[in-house]
């Protein structure tokens, strides 16, 4: 059984209807990108998952029909939303941050191991632990908001854009970040990301999305055999 | 140091102390959700009128007291639940003016159901005065300092120390992260106007003694308190604190030296000295500065 399957999902803001029948599949473990131009509405599909926007179609998780559920009511059965800008709780310590992650968990053993383990990783953030994360750079959040949604121990982890904004440098440091996490926890994923050779560097699969459409899908090997994709996502 | 300077400084204490009650229910509804509760003043009116109700059909006070601050805590999590709610979707400014709604129509229920003759409430502290180095302060101005720094103590425990004061802290910071991570940000909110009510009906109480009681009670104690409220930095208990005791002693020294200011003109002060320090101190004596980056 896929883990995440979102089956002919639209969405709307208001009377405007944005996503006009969406599939996708996640596998247990998987990883799965979404790929599109700005506005294609990428960022709507995983608000759809979310329970953010007015959703039609069918999303499942686990099996479960979680289509009409509110927010945080997702966010329990383990799905994590590391949202585009990030969404750093600003007026709130790194530490703090974190904790807002685990809110959810009843074992305060495993989040207090857990947030060590998740210092060990980051060093730079070990260190401003007691700093607000307003005063971090635009990297240091990004990685603050996959720790965030880390901390809730999730199934499953959305990313929205997280190279948004970050030097090539940078952004590949977030890259390599995710793609460890990835390694120890075994979660699966949902990747949104407009430079197709980013995501490419940990999902095996992806669709692409243009005007709410699905307009391709394939695995790594087959979207990057296209001189489209090639054109539109690597920057020619 | 003369003996009327020192009088008039106990006595701008004493009355910081009840401004001060006021401020940290604004603090914690604007900790809680953002926004400021231009109603928090009527609905401590309301609940004070609740207590002396209960009081005048024979319930000890200290009991009608502690009944009301738990109605009230229920009744503030029902106006949040049923009337600012409809109203958090839009501009933060719509749940504000709302407020102000509210504090018109709580103001008029109190004047419709207990009407608008003062009258006298039980004071929780016994009657009379203690000699501090030649001024005079009441046991009951000493009562309600002490109330009021258990209660910032209380307050500071409940948003460094625990998990709730955490998850109000995170919803009032950024709403949408807080419901990613699993926070039922609708329930948090209740909780804060609930908090924030039950203060509102010990400010009451504790205000009440000193002044009488009527729909008006609390009008100019709120402009006080929201001027207190926002020098301290609107996210700090204990700032609002300091604030509100600075304002009543300010207050009550420039009201006696400054002749052209009166005892009319009062009110004035606490408000020229917000607009000063807020001109060099725009977050308030302990607010954070914002520094955010993107
Ligand atoms: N809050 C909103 N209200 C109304 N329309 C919206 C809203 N958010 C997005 N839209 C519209 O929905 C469509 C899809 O937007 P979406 O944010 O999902 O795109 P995206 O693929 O994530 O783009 P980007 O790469 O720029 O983040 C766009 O046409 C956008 O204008
Ligand atoms: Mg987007």
């Amino acid at each position: 059984m896929p883990v995440l399957e979102l089956d002919n999902v639209t969405a709307a803001y208001g009377k405007a209807e944005v996503l006009h029948g969406i599939g996708l599949k996640v596998e247990p473990g998987g990883a799965v990108g979404i790929l599109g131009a700005n506005g294609a509405g990428k960022t709507t599909t995983l608000r759809a998952v979310s329970g953010m926007v007015k959703t039609g179609g069918q999303v499942t998780f686990n099996g479960r029909k979680i289509t009409g559920l509110r927010p945080d009511q997702v966010a329990g059965l383990g799905i994590s939303h590391v949202p585009q800008g990030r969404g750093t709780l600003a007026r709130l310590s790194v530490r703090d941050n974190l904790l807002v992650g685990a809110y959810r968990r009843k074992d305060s053993r495993g989040v207090a191991v857990d947030l060590e383990h998740y210092f060990e990783l980051f060093p730079q953030l070990a260190a401003r632990r007691n700093n607000l994360a307003a005063a971090l750079s635009g990297g240091e959040q990004q990685l603050l908001a996959i720790g965030r949604a880390f901390m809730s121990k999730p199934e499953l982890m959305l990313l929205d854009e997280p190279s948004l904004g970050l030097a090539p440098s940078t952004a590949q440091g977030v890259y390599e970040a995710i793609a460890e996490l990835r390694r120890h926890s075994g979660l699966s994923m949902v990747v949104v990301e407009q430079n197709a050779a980013l995501a490419f560097s940990i999902v095996e699969e992806a669709i692409v999305l243009e005007t709410g459409h699905v307009a391709l899908a394939g695995t790594r090997d087959e979207l990057m055999g296209m001189d489209a994709i090639r054109e539109a996502y690597l920057g020619g | 140091m003369d003996s009327i300077f020192l009088q008039l400084v106990v006595d701008g204490l004493a009355n910081g102390a009840i401004y001060a009650a006021l401020a940290l229910a604004i603090v914690l509804v604007h900790r809680a959700t953002g926004m400021i509760n231009f109603a928090q003043g009527a609905m401590a009116v309301m609940s004070t009128f609740l207590a002396w109700s209960m009081w005048q059909v024979g319930l000890p006070a200290p009991v009608a007291i502690l009944v009301t601050i738990v109605i009230s805590m229920v009744m503030g999590a029902a106006v949040e639940r049923l009337v600012i709610r409809r109203f958090e979707q839009g501009s933060e400014h719509t749940a504000v003016i709302v407020t102000v709604g509210l504090l018109v129509l709580f103001t008029g229920l109190a004047g419709l159901f207990w009407g608008y003759t003062a009258v006298e409430f039980p004071s929780l502290f016994p009657l009379g005065t203690l000699n501090i180095a030649g001024a005079f302060v009441s046991y009951q101005s000493l009562g309600n300092i002490a109330v009021l720094l258990l209660v910032v103590l209380g307050l500071q425990l409940l948003f460094k120390k625990t998990k709730l004061g955490l998850a109000l802290r995170a919803v009032a910071d950024n709403p949408e992260s807080s419901s990613l991570s699993g926070i039922p940000v609708g329930n948090l909110l209740m909780v804060g106007w609930g908090l924030a009510a039950a203060l509102g009906a010990l400010a009451g109480a504790l205000i009440a003694p000193k002044v009488f009681l009527d729909p008006h009670m609390l009008d100019q104690v709120l402009v006080y308190a929201l001027a207190a409220a926002i020098l301290g930095g609107l996210n700090s208990p204990l700032g609002a604190v300091v604030a509100a005791m600075l304002i009543g002693v300010v207050e009550n020294l420039a009201g006696h030296y400054i002749t052209i200011i009166g005892d009319d003109l009062k009110i004035a002060v606490p408000l020229i000295a917000m607009f000063i320090i807020l001109l060099v101190r725009p977050q308030g004596l302990f607010g954070q500065k914002e520094v955010v980056r993107v």
